[in-house]
């Protein structure tokens, strides 16, 4: 099992965003987490990088507890994410917010390779190259944000709403690229409001309804389920 | 629409300038570097043939001694170049900036006077290094709890700490000596040619000349640390701290060195402000100066070490040449003594127009027009 998450627990001052949620990624997987808005899917990847601290429960990665651990520590550990609003950095361009990605590595050598099959994935990417990142089109932004946490060779990928705002042709092709990177060997926990998408192309998914994991099964279980089908796929 | 004339206009002097041979690149420089070695010097204008005596022009001020004038303008460079590493690198918004400066020039003052308090009569040379790491500690102790604080409660902490300095110092009879300050402070070492004292009361320069040789030491420094790993951390700090974090960035740690290094540039600039008044008292470190200190920084362009030199030199040189040209053609007008109001007005204007500053980092103008974009309501795209 590559994480664990226990019981999870989080609180925003005074009120309750995860009520206990457990769930596991096993090593090769693509794992969906699937929920409304305000479900708390956002604030569970938040956990899991480190950038909100928990107050009860324990994340589990790779064998270690991570629970406490430094943000910035985790990323060395392997927890790479590519945040929700995309996160990218305005004012570096493409290539340095890609730099950035690779910030905790010294192979010189491994992060131009990486670089290469970055832009390979991404062709537009390659095409604006010194373009500030403040200044691409939100699927282009999408695209540096995915490549960007891929540049630290994360053993898990955290997604979080990859297809936020996104045209429906990019939608699709940016799912593709989430299997291809799947299909390289990362792990990847995925969190996306395109329930269709997310569970067609996840192994197994999670669903989330105010802070409580309320199901769970294989991404085909899940897109055949009734009661998913009514909430989160629009088809009564 | 002048922004982006202006941008056009500094983008063609900037891929000029880039396109220049290295070696000519240096050499004017190296140049510009001697032209203000040679500023405070009377025998450079005699043989230009400018007058000098009652008719001042150019960039001469009627103070009487134009040197002091330069010096003053050089402390105040120093104290850009050390805010910019805080606020225009860091992006952290530290309004205490003073209270390290109060902080330098306080602890060569107590270490050296013979009528401080402590009666330990250190050498002046003795005492400099020593308040570099005061203001440098001091840093690391104010920046530890405050700066897990973001923005605006960053700002008010830090203006809260120059202010309990300030007040201390002027209430404090006991060690500060309140009001009336700590005089009798050695002056920097050294003997000259003639065999008087090279730093003396009379002659300001060569206060000016041994700011200026630390100006350009600290802006090695700066440039290496900006062009380095931590430069890079900086800026993804200041563009957005939490995907800073995600990228592996020990945000809190770079923070903390951010703000130490500006405080230790702060306390140099105070120590050698010291070592050449001999005399210090609290009403030298009044907020306005903080402020004004700031101003520059965000006039020049923060984030830009170009840009706080020029927007520190200018903030300083300005209203004195004002006031000399006011002289000459007989306005009794004082334009320092509405610094501050002209340049409150002044950051107003720019904020509303070049927010990036006048000599704009790259980067840090990308920054702003991101913000602007975010600030327009922007068309959603339906779900379905």
């Amino acid at each position: 099992m590559l994480l664990e998450i226990n019981d999870l627990t989080l609180l925003y001052g005074r009120i309750q965003a995860l009520h206990g949620i457990s769930l596991t990624v096993n090593e090769g997987e693509v794992v969906a987490l699937i929920g409304a808005n305000g479900a708390g899917k956002t604030t569970t990847m938040r956990a899991i990088s480190g950038l909100r601290p928990v107050a009860q429960g324990s994340i589990i990665f790779d064998g270690t507890d991570v629970t406490r651990m430094r943000a910035d520590l985790r990323v060395v550990r392997g927890i790479g994410q590519a945040p929700e609003g995309r996160g990218v950095f305005p004012g570096m361009s493409v290539v340095e917010n890609l730099e950035m990605g690779a910030y905790t590595r010294r192979d010189r050598g491994g992060i131009a390779e990486d670089m290469k099959m970055v832009m390979d994935l991404f062709p537009r990417l390659a095409e604006r190259r010194k373009q500030a990142g403040g200044t691409l089109s939100g699927g282009e932004q999408q695209m540096l944000a995915v490549g960007r946490a891929l540049m630290a060779r994360p053993r898990l990928l955290l997604l979080d709403e990859p297809s936020m705002g996104l045209a429906p042709m990019l939608i699709q092709q940016i799912f593709e690229i989430i299997t291809r990177i799947n299909e390289q060997g990362t792990t990847i926990l995925l969190v996306e409001q395109n329930a269709q998408q997310a569970l067609s192309r996840a192994h197994r998914g999670y669903v989330l309804e105010t802070g409580r994991i309320v199901k769970e099964g294989t991404g085909q279980d899940l897109l055949h389920d009734p009661a998913v089908k009514e909430a989160y796929l629009g088809v009564a | 629409m002048t922004a982006t004339v202006n941008n056009k206009r500094t983008a063609g002097f900037k891929s000029r300038w880039a396109a220049m041979p290295k070696q000519v690149r240096w050499a004017a420089i190296a140049a510009l570097v001697v032209l203000l070695y040679i500023l405070p010097n009377k025998w450079f204008y005699e043989y230009l043939g400018f007058p000098i005596g009652s008719d001042y022009f150019a960039f001469y001020t009627t103070r009487s001694d134009f040197a002091g004038v330069l010096f003053d303008t050089a402390v105040f460079v120093l104290l850009a170049v050390g805010l910019n590493v805080v606020v225009g690198f860091a992006g952290l918004l530290d309004l205490g900036y003073f209270g390290f400066y109060a902080l330098g020039a306080y602890t060569v003052a107590l270490l050296t006077s013979p009528e401080s308090r402590f009666g330990t009569n250190w050498p002046w040379l003795a005492a400099v290094p020593l308040a570099v790491m005061v203001a440098m500690v001091s840093g690391v102790i104010l920046g530890g709890p405050t700066l897990r604080l973001r923005g605006d409660y960053l700002a008010i902490v830090t203006l809260g700490f120059a202010e309990m300095i300030r007040l201390y110092a002027s209430r404090n009879e006991g060690i500060a000596q309140g009001q009336r300050g700590i005089p009798a402070i050695p002056h920097p070492p050294g003997t000259g040619t003639d065999g008087k004292p090279l730093f003396g009361v009379v002659d300001a320069r060569p206060y000016y000349w041994l700011m200026l040789t630390l100006i350009l030491i600290v802006l090695l420094l700066i440039r290496n640390l900006a062009n380095s790993r931590v430069g890079r951390a900086w800026v993804a700090i200041r563009e957005d701290e939490d995907a800073a974090e995600i990228m592996g960035v020990p945000t809190f740690k770079y923070k903390l060195w951010a703000f130490a290094i500006g405080a230790a540039v702060a306390g140099l600039t105070g120590a050698i402000f010291a070592g050449k008044q001999t005399f210090i008292n609290s009403d030298q470190f009044v907020l306005e100066s903080s402020i004004l200190v700031l101003a520059a920084v965000i006039l020049g362009g923060a984030g830009n070490i170009k840009g706080a030199i020029v927007g520190g030199a200018i903030t300083w040189y300005l209203p004195e040449w004002l006031r000399g040209v006011g002289d000459l053609i007989g306005v009794n007008f004082d334009a320092a003594e509405y610094r501050i109001l002209v340049f409150g007005v002044v950051v107003i204007i720019m904020m509303i127009f070049r927010p990036q500053g006048m000599v704009p980092n790259r980067r840090r103008a990308a920054e702003f027009a991101d913000r602007r974009k975010e600030a327009v309501p922007q068309e959603t795209v339906p779900n379905e």
